[in-house]
Order: C-alpha cells, then structure tokens, then sequence
C-alpha cells in the first residue's frame, strides 16, 4: 500500500479523529447554511424589553440575550466569524512561516543563522500584548486587520518545522540526486521538497486553527475584535458576562460552541499527525 | 556551563530590548493622543495637552524619545504614569506581585497536575482511564480562559456560594483581619482565578507529558530495567520520570508568557488587582509609559522564565551539563 | 547467593540428565503487525543444563533475540507468547507465574544482556546506581551495603577507579566500560542462568575478546550457565560446549560443538560456515547462501530453508520435516535424515 493510503487507513481507525472531522465539517456547513439555518436575524430586536433575557424554550432554543435577539441565530452566524476567521489567519501564518522556513533550509549557514536568531528573538515577543496594542490604538482598524495581526504574529513555529524538514531532506539521496542532473533552487523546492512537506504543513495548520480561533474570541472579548452587533462568538461572551448570574445561557452558549470547534480542530490535527507518523506514540 | 549562562542571559537581553523597542515604536507612532481623555474620562483642554506634551518630551523625534527612555529604564528610572499621575514604578510595584502570585500559583497546580495526568495515561496508556481522561485534558486544553473563569465563577460563586466572587480581597474585611486572616482571605480569592489558568495550563501539559513518558516507557533502558526485576512503580516513577522530566521543566520555562497572557483575560473576569489589569487600562488610555514598562517586565519574566527553564534542565539531565 | 557449582563432566550422549536449569517447549511468540501475523518464535525447544554454556546461532532475523525476551516474559504489545508454549527454569513455569514472581526471578535468577550497552542504561542516572537498585530489588540490604557491593562488582567487572566511576554516567563512558557495567548488573545478584543477546556485536574488534574472557572467568567463578545468542559462529565455535541452530523461527540443528564443526547436518549450517572465510581452507570465492531470509509473516510451506537449500527435492516443498536425530546427541530438521527413498534434486 502507498505510504498516503497507509496514513488514510491508520486515520480512519483513529476514532476519535473521525469524530472530530465530522464536527468539523458540521460546524464548516452550519456556518456556511447560516443564513438558512438560522430561525431569526441575528441582529433583530423583535422586542428589546418584553423579550429580553428569556431562558431557552421552543420558540427560542438558546433563549435571548438582553436585546432580545435569538441566541442560537447569533451562535450560527457567529460561527461563520470564528471559523472564517480561523481558517483565514491559519492559512496565511502557515504561509508567511512555511515560506520563510524554506528560504532559511535553503539558504546558506550564515543567511539561515539570522533568519533564525530573528525567529527566536520574534518567539520571545509577547503575541497577545502586541496584537492587543496595535489593534487598541490603531481607530477603524479594517476588517482584515485581526486575521493579518494574528497570522503575522504566529508564523514562528511553523517555519521552525519547516526548516527543520527541509534540511533532513536536503541531504536526503534523492535531493542530491536531482542537483547532481542540475536542478535549480526553485525547481528543487518545488518539485521535490513541497510533496514531502505536505503532511507537516497540514498538520500545522489544523492545531494553528484552534489557538487562533482561541485568540480571536479573546480578542472579541476584550472588544478589540469583532465588534457588536456584528456577533462573534467572543462578544457574545463579552455581552453575556453582564447578566452571568441572571441569563447564563448568554454566555455559556457561545463558550460551548467554543469548547467544541476547538476541541474538533485537535482531534482531527492529533489523529493526522498520527496517521502521518506513527512512530510517535498514542 | 558558565559559556552556556552568558549566552542566555545574552539572548534574553536583546529579546527584551527588542520588546521594548517595538512596543515603544508601535505605542509612540500610533495615532492618538494620550492626553484627550484624562484618567477622569474628563474634557482636557488643548493647551493643558500641549503643555504635557512639553512636559514628558513628546514633540522630540522618536529616537531621542528612546534613547531618553532607555538611559533612565538603565538607572530604574521607569518615568511618569500620564493617566494616573502618579510613577510608573509604584504602579506597576502594587500589581506586579498580584500577578506574580497569580501566576506562580497556577504554574504550580497546573504542573502537579499536568504532569501527575501524564505519568498516569502514559503508565495506563490505550485504556478507558487513557481515553476518560484524554477527552477531559482535550476539553479544558480546548476551552477559552476567560470562559471557563466566567463558568466557575457562576457555579462556584454564585449558585454554590463557596468562594467569592471578585476581587482580591474582601474590602470591607480585609483591614480588621488579623495577619492570618488576611493570608486566608487572600487565599480564598485566588482559588477560582488561579484553578482558571491553572487547568487550561495543566491539559497542555498533560498533553505533552503524555508524550514524553509514553517516549520514556518505550526506551531501551526501561525494557532493560523491568528485565533485572525491578518493580513496576520503580520502573515508571523512577527510570521513566526521571529522563522525561527535562522537557517537562522546559515546558514549565516555556508557558510563563502563555500564563502572562492567560492573566489579562483571568484578571479582568475576576477582577484581580494584577498587571494584566493595569496594561488593558494603560493601552485604552494610551498612557505610554506604562505601556512600554509593562512590555519590560514581561519581556523580563519570559526571559528569566525561559533561564530558569534551562537551569532546571541542566540539573535534570546530566548529558547537558557538559557543555 | 548461590555457591559456585563444579563444573559437569562432559557427558556425550543425552543419557538421563538431572533436571535442566532451563527448558524451552513449543514456545512460540507472534507479532500483529500491518502486514499480518510474525510468527517469529514458531516452535522453539531447548535445553540448558546447570553450569553449562549452550550457543543459539542464527541470522538476523531468525527470531533468537525474540526467544530471549520470551524467557523472561519481557515480550511487549504487540507481540504475544502463545498458549501452549513452556518456559521452564529451576522447575517452574514462568509463563504461569504471578507478575511479582517472575520479578523476582529476573536479574536476580535469571539475566539478561543485550546488544546495545548505550540504550541499557538510563542516561540520567549514575552507572553506580543502577547497580545499587537491582541488588536492593533482591536482596534485604541497606543503602550503604548496596553501594558497597556495587563498588564491589564494578571492580570484578575490570573498571579502574571504581568508587568514582560509581558516580559517572553512561555517556561518560566507552562502549566497552558501558558493556561491562552491564554484566556487573546482571550479576549483581549471582544469577544462575545469564542469557547473553549479542553482548560483542557492538564493540570494537579489540574489547570484544576482553568482555569474552571477562564473561568466560565470571562464569567460572560463579558456575553460571550461560545462553550465548549470537550470529558469530567464531564465538561459538570457541566458547560454547552445545549449540542450537535457528531458523525462520525454529530450530534447524542442535548438536554438541564440536560435532557441529566437524561435520555439520542441515543444509542451513553447512551454508553458514561455508560463508566464513577461513585463512586455513582459502577459497577462490566466498561461498554465500543464495537469496533472502523469508519475512516472518510468510514463512514458505514446508520446509522453511528449501528456497535457498541446494538439496531440496518435492518432500520439502510439501511438509515442514521435524527434528530427526543426526548422530549421537544430535538432531537436525531436514528430509535428508529420514530414513527411506528420496530422489536426488537437481538444485
């Protein structure tokens, strides 16, 4: 069997895993059928004061947050943020870091010495406070300013391990091979090095997913993120916490949807990075 | 060994000038004026605003800006804060050992715990009890801070009434109880906050501590070990622990940013009186100078935090000690 | 601790013998792996008598390693020793036993060292210590008493200096000291039986004969019997008073040592020393067994050797032959020995 359809098999024994990639693609539907799903219109207040702060009940499965609007309608679109915006930054940082961890791989001893003196200088830098600082003073921050702050911030990891691969297989007999038949830089990355790249990269980017949909929703919480009424799973805490003790579904919804989505993201990210070593130990 | 110290105490110094640089940078070329809303929320008037600016030296190009703030960071000297007009130094001096006290308090139980977890779903490793409690370490590995502080403060605070439910302190109390009593009053207050960050903290560990036994109990010399019949307990506790504890104290150097940064969120859901606290309000108020001191200090902890963390492993593994 | 036995006299033919030490019946090992079933220890009898120091010889892969650790019961997921199997040492059954009395057999009874001195020792803690703790294991003794002996055996074990050395670790020190500190903790507690997995092959050419005589005078001393598991034949032909050929998972020949080298029976043996080249009978070309080792979840029908054997005709393409006696106190698993027709093959 080929070593792909080897890691598939292995994968799909992985119980757990399946049963995270199902939530996964769930969650991925459910806030793509927002719009359809969803009873009302997450910004609707159909009665700020008779309406408010009602517990669950049929009409409203996840009861009303204190301006009256549908909590499981603000859940379903907030998903749509969360995930976006998840999938957003994690794709972009695994870019920018993969990139540079090529580049350092290849580069000579010197070039790549600086580039990584650079990571670890840049991995010691305080990620949240940081990003909380741009994001506080910069006024009308655009909407794309949250996923650019967070991917920028958090490529350092990946291109470590991308680095890290890349040499082992720069001096791998095949590598050699090819230079010897006079492939170019370029060439080489592409053809040869970014096969045998994939399943580290996929794997980086599926636990990258879950701690930036983390850091988002704590972003959101502190008001710097999402901003209301636009719902985020992160404001809807936000807003929720005033009536903790009055109307805790306001708030608990969303952290559940929170605990879920992420906890689907390791699963699936474990049972791939399993599949795709198994040497390392369940 | 000693080459070994003065390169990390190298590192971690351009590290924490590179903190203070960039924070310094971002804070001063930001847009915004740190003096319109005074710490009142009050209207200032503009020519109040110039003469602050005067005053802490704001219209002087940046350079000159940092290379003032740099030579008095060097004597101590941490400047004013704007919003409380009061120095930089006491402020942050009340703050820093709440958080310090927050901080270390949930390093410990999440250490105790993370590692305990692993040792035992290692040692019990593709049973029910290895799943049972993997899926309890994946969901409070998956849960946000903030949320699960705001869930035990509704349960514990609130609907059981057994700890309280804000602060650091009971104020109304606080000055009538004796030394002890104000110990214990403190005590109970950090409870929920610190079991926050503490159970976050302790599924990451347990996760990689699963791992590095699960390494440990597959090594040679553990087969070797069980092979001259020694006992089980021995065997795990003894042989595996020990060689798997070096990147367990690594892990502990390496989580003092996450837990600085857990502390923002966790002080500002229970109100705890800590730096977390005061750097939100700073960064809202754009009170400069205590932005940039907060950025030292935590640049500061994360460097010691990470020395600390190679001391640790020196002593745990005895092939380091060589170099 | 046990006396030191006299040697036994040399005794030619199976006559009835006293008790043996160890005694291994039909064990068979399996491995679950993702190809299929291993069936790498598939049948395996033999026998070591008190004081005596029998040879396993085989090729990698040939499943001796595995009958190692199946003795001492140390075979881990997913490897399983099968039902029926018997291991049998100083008249008990280990595989029966509870857990903590084959602990109390292992290291203490029974030992055993491996290939590979660097990845026997823990890296984090002092050489001296680890011989200090199986003795402890064993033995109702203090601390002090411990170390003490310890010292003791890091001495009898040839290291200089040996109250430092107690406190050094592995990595301070060369295959050859690691090697021996090894063998001072398997016979830290004077076991009766040493099985000794490749205890050269990692070494230099020039210490490999300083840790054989080691070995050869503490077995002396103790009147340990030895099982010498090894792919050398030179080692064997020097040291063992009996040897056991093995494989594809079984045993192939057994005969006392000498027997063997004059005039080997099984096709397998006979090819094993053809391939070493000898100063004494120089050859144009070095004789090697044609093609592979089979994998251990295919083994081939019949006779496993008949792919590479040049004697091999229809019978043993058909049926596994059984040990068939070869000689006195000699017996050998080839169609060859029968008694009956059989056609001459062409190879």
């Amino acid at each position: 069997m080929s070593p792909l359809r080897r890691a598939w098999a292995r994968f799909r024994r992985h119980r757990f895993a399946a049963a995270g990639a199902v939530i996964v693609a769930a969650l991925a539907f459910a806030a793509l059928a927002a719009p359809l799903l969803a009873p009302a219109d997450p910004l609707a207040q159909p009665d700020p004061v008779g309406l408010q702060n009602q517990p669950p009940s049929a009409e409203h499965v996840l009861g009303t947050d204190r301006y009256s609007r549908d909590v499981l309608s603000r859940l379903l679109y907030g998903a749509r943020v969360s995930l976006g915006i998840g999938a957003a930054a994690a794709l972009l940082a695994v870019t920018i870091g993969a990139g540079v961890g090529l580049a350092a791989g290849l580069a000579s001893p010197g070039v790549d010495q600086l580039l990584m003196r650079g990571v670890d200088v840049a991995m010691a830098l305080p990620r949240v406070f940081l990003i909380l600082l741009v994001l506080a003073l910069w006024e009308n921050a655009p909407a794309g300013a949250v996923i650019g702050l967070i991917a920028v911030t958090g490529w350092f990891r990946t291109s470590r391990v991308v680095r890290a691969v890349v040499l082992r297989l720069r001096e791998a007999e095949f590598v050699q091979a090819a230079r010897a038949l006079g492939s170019g830089r370029m060439d080489l990355a592409r053809r040869h090095l970014l096969p045998h790249l994939a399943p580290t990269v996929i794997v980086s980017v599926t636990l990258d997913v879950g701690n930036i949909i983390l850091l988002e929703s704590g972003l959101s919480y502190l008001g710097l993120g999402v901003r209301p009424p636009a719902p985020s799973w992160g404001n809807m805490i936000l807003e929720g916490k005033d009536q903790l003790f009055s109307a805790p579904w306001v708030a608990a919804a969303p952290g559940v949807a929170l605990l879920l989505t992420v906890a689907a993201f390791n699963l699936v990210g474990d049972g791939l990075q399993d599949a795709f070593d198994p040497r390392r130990n369940r | 060994m000693l080459t070994f110290l003065a390169r990390r105490l190298a590192l971690a110094l351009v590290t924490t000038a590179a903190v203070v640089a960039i924070t310094f940078a971002l804070v001063h070329l930001a847009p915004g004026e740190p003096f319109v809303a005074g710490a009142e929320g009050r209207f200032v008037p503009p020519e109040t605003v110039e003469r602050l600016r005067e005053r802490f030296g704001l219209g002087r190009p940046l350079g000159v800006q940092f290379a003032r703030y740099a030579i008095n960071l060097a004597q101590g000297d941490l400047g004013e804060s704007f919003a409380r007009h009061r120095p930089v130094a006491d402020v942050l001096g009340e703050a820093l050992p709440n958080t310090l006290l927050l901080g270390g308090a949930a390093l410990l139980l999440s250490f105790v715990l993370g590692i305990g977890l692993g040792i035992v779903q290692a040692a019990r490793a593709g049973t029910l009890t290895d799943a049972a409690l993997g899926t309890i370490v994946l969901a409070f590995y998956s849960v946000p801070a903030f949320w699960l502080g705001l869930m035990l403060l509704l349960v514990f605070g609130e609907w059981l009434h057994w700890l309280p439910v804000a602060g650091m302190t009971d104020a109304a109390l606080h000055g009538t109880l004796s030394t002890l009593g104000r110990a214990l009053d403190v005590a109970r207050h950090l409870v929920l906050p610190a079991l926050t960050l503490a159970l976050v903290n302790a599924a990451a560990v347990a996760r990689y501590h699963r791992a590095a036994m699960l390494e440990a109990l597959g090594a040679d010399f553990v087969r070797a070990a069980r092979a001259r019949g020694l006992a089980e307990g021995r065997v795990v506790l003894h042989h595996a622990l020990r060689s798997a504890l070096a990147p367990a104290i690594t892990l502990a150097g390496l989580s003092v940013p996450a837990l600085l940064t857990g502390s923002v969120l966790v002080e500002s859901v229970f109100g705890w009186p800590g730096m977390g606290r005061v750097a939100y309000e700073a960064i809202f108020a754009r009170d400069y100078n205590v932005i940039t001191a907060v950025a030292v200090v935590a640049g500061v902890l994360v460097a010691l935090g990470n020395l600390l963390a190679d001391l640790g492993v020196a002593a745990a593994d005895p092939r380091v000690r060589r170099r | 601790m046990s006396e030191p036995l006299a040697p036994p006299a040399a005794a030619p033919a199976p006559a009835p013998s006293p008790a043996p030490l160890l005694e291994l019946a039909d064990l068979r090992v399996t491995f679950a792996t993702e190809e299929g079933v291993a069936r790498a220890v598939d049948g395996v009898a033999l026998v070591v008598q008190a004081g005596e120091t029998v040879g396993l010889v085989g090729e990698s892969g040939c499943g001796k390693s595995v009958t190692a650790l199946a003795v001492l019961r140390l075979v881990e997921h997913p490897g399983l020793i099968a039902h029926g199997s018997r291991v049998r040492f100083e008249g008990r059954d280990l595989l029966a036993l509870a857990e903590r009395d084959i602990r109390a057999v292992r290291g203490n009874h029974l030992a055993l060292i491996v290939q590979e001195p660097a990845s026997a020792l823990n890296p984090v803690l002092t050489v001296g210590s680890q011989i200090a703790e199986v003795i402890r294991a064993h033995q109702q003794v203090t601390r002090g008493e411990a170390r003490r002996r310890a010292v003791e055996m890091l001495k009898a074990v040839g290291i200089p200096d040996a109250e430092q050395r107690y406190g050094h670790y592995a990595h301070q020190l060369s295959g050859g000291m690691r090697q021996r500190v090894l063998i001072a903790i398997a016979l830290a507690c004077r076991p009766h039986l040493l099985i000794a997995d490749e205890p050269t092959t990692a070494l230099d050419v020039t210490i490999q004969a300083e840790i054989l005589e080691l070995l050869d005078g503490l077995q002396r001393q103790m009147g340990m019997a030895v099982l010498l598991i090894t792919h050398n034949l030179g080692l064997v032909a020097e040291r063992t008073k009996r040897v056991y050929v093995m494989y594809a998972g079984q045993i192939v020949e057994s005969a006392p040592t000498e027997a063997l080298f004059a005039a080997p029976a099984h096709p397998y043996t006979q090819g094993l020393m053809a391939a070493v080249p000898r100063p004494d009978a120089p050859r144009e070309r070095l004789a090697a067994i044609p093609g592979q080792v089979p994998p251990a979840t295919a083994w081939p029908a019949g006779c496993r050797f008949h792919p590479r054997c040049p004697l091999a005709w229809e019978k043993c393409r058909a049926e596994l032959p059984p040990l068939l006696p070869a000689g006195a106190g000699r017996e050998a698993r080839c169609w060859l020995l029968a008694d009956g027709p059989h056609v001459e093959a062409a190879p």
